[in-house]
């Protein structure tokens, strides 16, 4: 009888606890996980939000890493957790939409997984050495289409952004070029300084790292990207080509609505901070303040656009 | 010049120089637990350097990196297990040195080398860089291939016992690092149901199973010794003089091994875990006294952490010259430049050149603070290993289930730690070395790696094999391969014909002269 009380009494104040702890959250640490090692740019952007997001939450945030797969790993422990919003974990666009899609046993679904907020992007563009023969994108294209399949372009990993951005141009422009993927952004950016690629897939924050060595043809943004407004976007120059690296944060599947809505102030409060602005412009970044709903639309919306790509070329 | 003497003064201030010292022990413990990397250490306090002047967070971080370089060593002298994989050679003279009671040898030996290793390289650093890093650059798929190949061809002199043993290991090794995801296609191998698997296999908890556990269970556990070692180490302070004197007697060997760790490190992406290997391979081939090695000489372990403490500045030519992190810690060290603004390449070199000579010489200062740390510590450190097996064989499994979880929040890895163990336990029994297997799972992604991503480029460029050959680095890789390869039956022939002309007059060297 004291047990049965014991339970009783307990479950109650679970109950209790449960429904008031919406009301107080957070009232202990949150953990955020990076799904990558530490040191990448995802570690350092969770380390300048990490003070800001402690004053603001008034809790301990407690950053780890859970690193693999190109993500897989963190997004498949993600989707385990519990939905009480104290365990969220990086997210990226397009590594979380298309690794379910091409491999199909990732240990998560696109859809499980709730977006607070994105709060950076890196767009992709292609670019060629200083010294090469190529002066713009359309002497490029037409080079590539004279020789068929011996233009090489370097990328960091197999269906990931540079990936699919490769092959969508190669379908618009009816070229065939070979993709050199990397295990890195850090390795392919090597093999292309030294010549073993001839062009390369990369984000504005490499490309404006090494902007004294190389020519960047286009941008896979819609309106010229604000850390290089002189470089034309893929759209301008006849192809609607859309690629970029979207950073953001994600919850567990089934996390109450207003545990989302807390989160998300507290992110996009340090996004739209004009002194963090300015600073992610210059070290390559286009700075998003994208919340809970515009991100799931935007996540919706770019499976819509990838799934035909990946279905078409999964099949060779 | 002056740069180099301002870079200097800025160390010695006061406050920067107490950074560089909390840097050096940060990085000492780094190294020194297994499942704390060098690369952890750097991104924790990289948010600590936010509020601090660029100076003085590269100084504190130029200590993390040297200090880690030196710590790894600690625990593989002791209990056979590598700090990190870039000390796997050292386990292989540094553990039997423990054994014989000579612990404070070894680890006074790994400071100095680690010192003298991290000396060289940055001079290296400081005179040579751009041109270095210009080369760097001709590293590209192919000679990445057959860097790996040679690699490998190590497997042939490491298994002096039976080479088919060490190549079947290896191959073993291999296999293991084809679990997970596909460096370069992407698709998932071998994970058996596991979505953790698709990471791979972790090459810190592959160490912790095949070279710490079988210790424990064969000597702790199966002789039910008392304690670790067979001999208590009593430490001495004449012990460091003799040791560093004998290592300073022996500067080809030193310049050796401090060079090939230099140029692992600046090729970019190689890492300075084969570094260590090739650098033992080549003191064992070309000593005197071949035979010594493998058995506890001072040799052996200062050649394999000369040569990953090298590696160290080494990995930083690319990185200050062209922004090209050669090392998982020397991209931590890019991403703390970023957020102080400073972008590497020519700027760091002008604009910047204060802070940028102010690291580096943090870089040379630190060496010579691991030398002292590491001599004086040895005392405390190699007591270690006297303290009864009963206290230290739980406290060594409990920090291998803490190291293999913590590197990457993973319960699998625990376990696969433990299978590890068992596997290995076996088959030391069976006489194959764990070392060939590790080696494997090293070299595998960056031999698959090299290997698909030429064949992609030379099918573009219309002839694989003659991409992959008629390059001049590539040629240069082939013919060190062949030779590594075919040195063990030279060696044999050579043994051979000198037992037939000296038989008899038997040899009595003692370790450390």
């Amino acid at each position: 009888m004291k047990y049965f009380a014991s339970v009783v009494l307990s479950l109650l104040a679970v109950c209790v606890y449960s429904t008031f702890s919406t009301a107080a959250y957070p009232d202990k640490a949150i953990t955020y996980t990076i799904p990558f090692g530490p040191g990448g740019q995802s570690d350092i952007e969770a380390r300048r939000q990490q003070p800001l997001l402690e004053a603001a939450l008034k809790q301990k945030i407690v950053v780890q890493y859970k690193p693999g797969g190109g993500g897989s790993v963190g997004w498949a422990e993600l989707v385990q957790q519990k939905p009480n919003g104290y365990f969220m974990t990086g997210i990226n666009i397009p590594h979380i939409i298309l690794q379910p899609m091409a491999r199909g046993n990732a240990g998560f679904a696109t859809e499980d997984i709730v977006p607070v907020a994105f709060f950076q992007a890196t767009p992709i563009g292609l670019a060629v050495l200083k010294d090469s023969p190529y002066k713009d994108l359309a002497a490029f294209i037409a080079h590539a289409q004279a020789n068929p399949g011996a233009m090489t372009i370097g990328g960091s990993g197999t269906w990931s952004g540079h990936h699919v951005a490769h092959l969508q141009l190669g379908k618009m422009s009816g070229t065939e070029m070979t993709y050199i993927p990397s295990t890195g952004a850090a390795d392919s950016v090597a093999q292309f300084l030294g010549g073993h690629v001839q062009a390369l897939w990369a984000n504005s924050s490499d490309l404006v790292q090494h902007a004294d060595k190389i020519r960047i043809l286009a941008y896979g943004t819609k309106k010229p990207f604000v850390g290089a407004p002189d470089v034309p976007t893929f759209e301008s120059l006849g192809f609607p080509l859309y690629a970029s690296i979207d950073r953001g944060v994600g919850l567990p599947p089934g996390t109450p609505v207003e545990i989302v809505k807390i989160l998300e102030k507290a992110f996009l409060d340090i996004a739209t901070d004009t002194e963090i602005q300015k600073r992610m412009i210059e070290e390559g970044y286009q700075p998003l303040a994208m919340g809970y709903e515009e991100s799931k639309a935007y996540i919706a919306d770019m499976v819509k656009q990838w799934e035909p790509i990946v279905k078409e070329f999964k099949k060779n | 010049m002056d740069l180099v003497i301002e870079g200097l003064l800025a160390v010695l201030i006061p406050a920067n120089f107490l950074f560089l010292t909390v840097g050096v022990f940060t990085g000492i413990l780094f190294g020194a637990l297994p499942g704390l990397t060098a690369t952890m250490g750097l991104a924790l306090l990289i948010p600590l350097t936010f509020t601090m002047n660029p100076t003085a967070g590269l100084i504190m971080l130029a200590g993390i990196y040297v200090g880690a370089m030196y710590g790894d060593a600690i625990p593989a002298i002791l209990i056979n297990t590598p700090g990190s994989p870039a000390a796997i050679a050292t386990t292989f003279d540094g553990f039997p040195l423990a054994q014989k009671g000579m612990a404070q040898h070894g680890l006074v030996a790994a400071a100095f080398a680690s010192a003298y290793g991290s000396l060289v390289a940055n001079i290296v650093l400081i005179t040579a860089a751009p041109p270095l890093a210009v080369f760097s650059l001709k590293f590209g798929p192919p000679e990445y291939f057959w860097l790996g190949v040679f690699g490998l061809t190590i497997i042939a002199s490491l298994s002096s016992g039976s080479m088919i043993k060490g190549f079947l290991a290896g191959a073993v090794g291999l296999l293991l690092s084809a679990v997970g995801m596909s460096p370069i296609g992407g698709d998932v191998r071998m994970t058996f149901g596991f979505p953790q698997l698709q990471a791979g296999i972790e090459l810190i908890v592959a160490l912790i199973g095949f070279f710490c556990l079988p210790e424990i269970l064969s000597n702790v556990v199966g002789k039910r010794r008392a304690t670790y070692a067979k001999d208590l180490v009593t430490p001495t302070l004449s012990v460091i003089g003799e040791v560093i004197v004998s290592l300073l007697k022996k500067p080809v060997l030193m310049l050796r091994s401090s060079a090939i760790g230099t140029i692992v490190g600046f090729a970019p992406g190689a890492g300075g875990n084969i570094a260590s290997m090739v650098s033992y391979n080549e003191a064992a081939r070309w000593d005197s006294n071949p035979e010594e090695f493998g058995k506890g000489t001072i040799k052996g372990v200062a050649a394999s952490e000369a040569a990953n403490s090298a590696m160290a500045p080494g990995s930083l030519i690319p990185l200050l010259t062209l922004g090209i992190p050669g090392s998982p810690p020397a991209a931590v060290i890019l991403g703390a430049l970023m957020l102080h603004g400073m972008r590497p390449g020519a700027e760091l070199f002008t604009t910047y050149a204060n802070v940028t000579y102010a690291f580096m010489m943090a870089l040379l200062v630190a060496a010579f603070l691991v030398t002292f740390i590491g001599s004086f510590g040895s005392f405390l450190f190699s007591r270690i290993i006297n303290i009864p097996s009963r206290f230290l064989a739980p406290a060594i499994i409990f920090m291998t289930v803490l190291g293999s979880y913590s590197i990457r929040n993973n319960m699998l890895d625990v376990w696969i730690m433990f299978f590890f163990g068992l596997v290995g336990f076996i088959s030391n029994k069976l006489k194959f070395h764990p070392a060939p297997i590790v080696l494997g799972l090293i070299l595998g992604p960056f031999v698959e790696e090299g290997l698909v991503k030429s064949m992609l480029t030379g099918k573009a460029a219309g002839g694989i094999l003659p991409y992959m050959v008629f390059r001049p680095i590539s040629l240069v890789l082939i013919g060190l391969s062949l030779m590594s390869i075919l040195w063990p039956f030279f060696a044999q022939w050579r043994s051979n014909r000198r037992q037939n002309r000296t038989a008899g007059s038997g040899r009595g060297e003692s370790q450390c002269d």
